[in-house]
């Protein structure tokens, strides 16, 4: 049940980003070129899944429970700190420089092209790597 | 560096985003969860229970399946087109997955979940990816590139 609950909004996810023009980095440089080849298009896509999601939630957040787990897992941290925003800065950037997120560029591994294997497996590489760093910044003290 | 052009496409990018945020909330009305990219796919790599990963690997599964899905329903495969060289891939993504892990989400999770919430956090997440994001093809394309 949870597998194919997770594998169906995969599904629809994936077919989403695909449908939005997401998964093409063409598009989605584009949309932050404006002073270039512009292409506003991304603002919808944004705009369609803000709306949809936000309210969505409003009817889902007002149960007590989700209809699989036990409880609701939203994120706890408040703190805006410049981990936060140092991270977000990095992760611009990279975005700038390839064209490719990370939601984007799985669905487009479904498309075969070579260019994303190479995208999401030194995206897999950067990943382990902030995790290792990670710990190992959090390990100085308390934990091994 | 100039861009490739590509064609607007309002109705269609409108109609991807609903369905995104569709599979937003069937996430979080289900698995009580906030659809994001980075979370899941680190999920994946690093420790965790067997029983956590294998909803992760299933849901990584559907979002591969999702242009198959289209190509099977329209007989044309998402176009893709990648204006940028096979280094700037990896060193791209390198930095994508140190971003992300160290500003705890992306597009996914802070852009839609996250603003969906209103959380301050993910809006000022997003606020300072896109700046960035724009800043980075400004330079690429207009300052370096001529």
């Amino acid at each position: 049940m949870r597998l194919l609950s997770a594998f169906l909004v995969g599904l629809i996810f994936g077919t989403g980003i695909a449908v939005s023009g997401m998964i093409n980095p063409a598009k989605v440089l584009n949309f932050f070129d404006i002073m270039g080849t512009w292409d506003p298009s991304l603002a919808f896509v944004m705009g369609g899944a803000l709306v949809t999601t936000f309210l969505g939630y409003r009817v889902v957040l007002r149960r007590d429970a989700p209809l699989i787990e036990a409880r609701f897992q939203l994120p706890t941290a408040r703190r805006l700190d410049a981990r936060l925003i140092g991270g977000s800065a990095v992760f611009g950037i990279g975005w700038g420089i390839a064209g490719f997120c990370p939601g984007a560029a799985i669905p487009a591994l479904g498309t075969g092209r070579w260019e994303v294997v190479l995208f999401v497996a030194a995206l897999l590489a950067g990943l382990w790597t902030a995790r290792r760093l990670q710990d190992r910044l959090a390990g100085k003290g308390a934990m091994a | 560096m100039t861009g490739l052009e590509t064609a607007f496409t309002p109705l269609q990018s409108l109609a991807g985003g609903v369905l995104i945020g569709i599979a937003a909330v069937l996430l979080m009305a289900l698995q009580g969860r906030v659809l994001g990219a980075t979370g899941i796919l680190s999920g994946l790599i690093t420790g965790n229970a067997p029983g956590d990963k294998s909803w992760r690997a299933a849901m990584v599964a559907g979002m591969i399946a999702g242009p198959l899905l289209v190509l099977g329903l329209t007989g044309q495969m998402p176009e893709l087109a990648v204006p940028v060289s096979w280094p700037m891939l990896l060193v791209g993504g390198f930095i994508v997955g140190l971003g992300v892990t160290f500003g705890s989400g992306c597009t996914s999770g802070h852009g839609i979940c996250g603003m969906a919430r209103l959380s301050p956090r993910s809006i000022a997440a997003t606020i300072t990816f896109m700046i960035a994001c724009g800043i980075t093809v400004y330079a690429i394309r207009h300052v370096f590139g001529g």
